[in-house]
């Protein structure tokens, strides 16, 4: 579903590469969780693979669905399916959560050639959707992650995702700010998308999560490559010995 | 970043001429010779059928009017405007006045119909027009057709075009024109009060609430004409009225001259809101034509408690220059400015407010909304003076600019004078551009690139947008998307 073959990307602006020489494939219905020290890369690869343009691809290629996407921009990638849930989740001010789902669920709807959602039936997909995180309505009326809470911004996170009904989640350290009631609540969330057409790649630095989340395979990013592939049990090997050892076997 | 430098490009191959307007109506018209005279200003108020007073008070603000030099401290650039080679009265043929609607040439009912304007009264009531509104059409420099007078005198107010009013109200207009903004207030004021053609005159007597929402809209359409509008609006003890604004001008190489004067009255426990919808041709991509907007609007809180309220969105004009204001003269009463204003392209905007407390107890409130795009520059220039006998005064202002590029220029002028112990100014004022997280953030919900900016942009003005009626709150919106076009890819 997802091949990434020797991907090289740098910062467009100074020129310095940060994703050196990566390839990666994951399947349909795959959950793929990705691991590595602060700085290896994680968020960058995300942001490659959702088209952000302060990165440049300077070699290799991505495919999704056995198409290149390298020439699509953002929103058209998000209509192909591709999700992604921030690391930092971006606040805009005077958009109300509701108005920004409706544009967002309409704008991809139309971009597939389908019809734009009746008022009733996006209200009934929102609240069904946000019942099942716990999300408290009155938060939907405020202006878009502006003062929520770290939590908060998570769980309207994968909220945008169980509306979007993507076929590939990337979720970048969705784990992180949550408590541990949210994160369970989170994890089913992500658990109720899982299916055989849909894939996920899970970036985490903790087994924790991937308690909940349980992942088919388990990927160590380091200095912009996948070091190592594994299935769930290198995640508690990593838990258990840090990343000395996979750095150095590598080397 | 490499966005920025994309952004920088897409700047450089801006198209503003996406202005829906700009077509020309092809109609007999009726003129004065060129150029500025006291000969072409008895021409004007004859063709007005103006009482002797009327010509007496014109001429007097023209004489003031040639001792005056044209004010140069606004940030505006534009070569030297030639007063005389301007047409100061055009009229579609035949029509001296607003005449009922089976009388008006279908020529102008097509024009309004393709801008938008609803004129049939039967279709409005039949639910064909969602909304129902009074409009006055004015077309140069005549007001061609004002609807639902009849039923509007039944609660009665009065909604006129200023020429009828001066022949069938003289004792009102004696009494309140120029009262607010007089004769010698500034150049372009003095100019008008010397030449205007015609506008709308309000007047809702003592503890009426007007039914209805009124509306002037204004239209430039003769080549090389000057458009000098004189608006009035009275409302008296208790009174309140909503009143809209909404303008356009064909696309048009020359520049164009605009130069209006709004006047507000409100009396004891009164409420005015003014609302303007401001989309003059601003222009084409390389920066040539466009209207040329110097207006002077003022209005005065005379009575105790009484509240008078600005909003404006401006998405028009090559050069704008106004700065809607309020005299708090009434005691406990308030004024208010809501203002958003949108360039783009070579687009100049200096506009902003004036809140001159005089009375105790004494409030207003400033939001302004710049967004500059292009290789436009917007600034925002307000004053606040809040004077001696003025207990208890308090002001909010608040400035928000956002820059879309990086040749574009956003400026802040605040002007603040408190002359009694007691006051409480607030002034808050920030800078920001449409962060490229923000935007990639959207996009990567699948909202494509303009609709993102338009999201953004529409989130970073809700507050002013909320201060517009319903109806033109979804048309204002429209209309900063569609100004915006083109100031990214
Ligand atoms: N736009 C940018 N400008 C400058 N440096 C950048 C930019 N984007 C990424 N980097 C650098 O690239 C490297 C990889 O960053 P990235 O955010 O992808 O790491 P990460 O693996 O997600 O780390 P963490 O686990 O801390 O989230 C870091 O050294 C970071 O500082
Ligand atoms: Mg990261």
């Amino acid at each position: 579903m997802l091949e990434i073959k020797n991907l090289h990307a740098r910062i467009a602006e100074d020129g310095t590469e940060i994703i050196r020489g990566l390839n990666l494939t994951v399947k349909p219905g795959e959950i793929a969780a990705i691991m590595g020290p602060n700085g290896s890369g994680k968020s960058t690869l995300s942001y490659i693979l959702s088209g952000r343009e302060d990165y440049e691809v300077t070699e290799g290629d991505i495919t999704y669905n056995g198409e290149s996407i390298l020439e699509l921009d953002p929103a058209e990638r998000a209509s192909k399916g591709i999700f992604l849930a921030f690391q930092y989740p971006v606040e805009i001010p005077g958009v109300a959560t509701m108005q920004f789902l409706k544009v967002a669920m309409n704008e991809q709807r139309k971009a597939r050639g389908e019809d734009e959602l009746t008022t009733p039936d996006f209200m009934r997909r929102v609240k069904e959707a946000a019942e099942q995180l716990k999300i408290d309505p009155a938060m939907l009326r405020r202006p878009l992650n502006v003062g929520f809470s770290g939590g908060e911004k998570k769980r309207a996170e994968i909220l945008q995702m169980a509306l979007l009904e993507p076929t590939l989640c990337i979720l970048d350290e969705t784990d992180s700010g949550l408590d541990i009631d949210a994160l369970k609540i989170v994890a089913d969330g992500v658990n109720a998308l899982r299916s055989p057409d849909r894939a996920v790649i899970v970036i985490t630095h903790y087994q924790r999560l991937l308690d909940y989340i349980v992942p088919d395979t388990v990927h160590v990013l380091y200095k912009g490559q996948i070091i190592r592939s594994g299935d769930k049990e290198l995640a508690q090997e990593l838990e258990a010995n840090g990343y000395a050892d996979v750095i150095e076997t590598a080397a | 970043m490499p966005a920025v430098q994309e952004t920088i490009d897409q700047v450089r191959g801006i198209d503003i001429d996406q202005y829906k307007y700009g077509f020309e109506t092809v109609i007999e018209v009726d003129k004065a010779p060129k150029g500025l005279s006291e000969d072409i200003i008895r021409f004007i108020s004859a063709k007005k059928q103006e009482p002797d007073w009327m010509l007496e008070w014109r001429l007097d603000a023209y004489k003031r009017w040639l001792t005056m030099e044209e004010p140069t401290w606004a940030r505006v650039e534009y070569p030297k405007i030639d007063f005389n080679d301007i047409y100061y009265y055009a009229a579609p043929k035949n029509v001296t006045g607003p005449v009922s609607l089976d009388e008006v040439d279908p020529e102008l009912l097509r024009t309004y119909e393709k801008l938008g304007i609803p004129l049939r009264e039967q279709e409005i009531l039949a639910g064909v027009q969602t909304s129902k509104v009074a409009v006055d059409a004015v077309f140069d420099s005549v007001s061609v057709v004002t609807t639902f007078k009849k039923e509007l005198q039944k609660a009665g107010v009065i909604f006129m075009s200023i020429s009828e009013a001066i022949r069938e109200h003289p004792e009102l207009i004696k009494q309140y024109l120029g009262s607010v903004v007089p004769t010698t207030d500034n150049y372009y004021a003095t100019l008008n009060a010397a030449v205007f053609t015609d506008g709308s005159f309000v007047f809702v007597p003592k503890g009426v609430r007007c039914p209805m929402e009124l509306s002037t809209y204004f239209r430039i359409n003769e080549k090389n004409t000057g458009q000098f509008e004189r608006t009035l609006i009275i409302a008296e003890e208790g009174a309140y009225v909503s009143y809209l604004e909404g303008c356009t001008a064909p696309q048009r190489d020359e520049n164009q001259l605009h130069a209006a004067v709004v006047e507000l009255v409100a009396l004891d426990d009164a409420e005015i809101k003014y609302s303007t919808v401001q989309n003059w041709f601003p222009g084409d991509k390389e920066g040539k034509g466009g209207i040329y907007n110097f207006v002077t609007k003022r209005g005065d809180c005379r009575g105790a408690r009484s509240k008078i309220s600005w909003t404006q969105v401006e998405t028009g004009s090559a050069i704008t220059w106004k700065y809607p204001s309020c005299i708090l003269r009434g005691d406990d009463s308030r004024g208010e400015f809501y203002s958003i204003a949108v360039s783009n392209g070579h687009q100049q905007i200096d506009s902003g407010t004036k809140m001159i407390h005089l009375g105790k107890n004494t409030s207003s409130r400033i939001i302004s909304k710049g967004i500059s795009a292009g290789v436009s520059q917007n600034t925002y220039r307000g004053q606040v003076s809040i004077h001696r006998r003025a207990e208890n005064a308090r002001n909010f202002t608040n400035c928000d600019s956002l820059l879309i590029g990086d040749k574009c220029g956003a400026h802040t002028v605040p002007y603040i004078e408190a002359k009694n112990q007691s006051a409480q100014i607030e002034h808050e004022a920030t800078t920001s551009k449409i962060s490229d997280d923000q935007k990639f953030y959207a996009m990567q919900r699948g909202i494509p690139e303009e609709e993102a900016i338009a999201l953004i942009v529409n989130g970073f003005v809700k507050d002013v947008i909320q201060q517009l009626p319903m109806e033109f709150a979804v048309e204002a919106q429209k209309l900063i998307g569609i100004s915006l076009e083109g100031s990214v890819g």
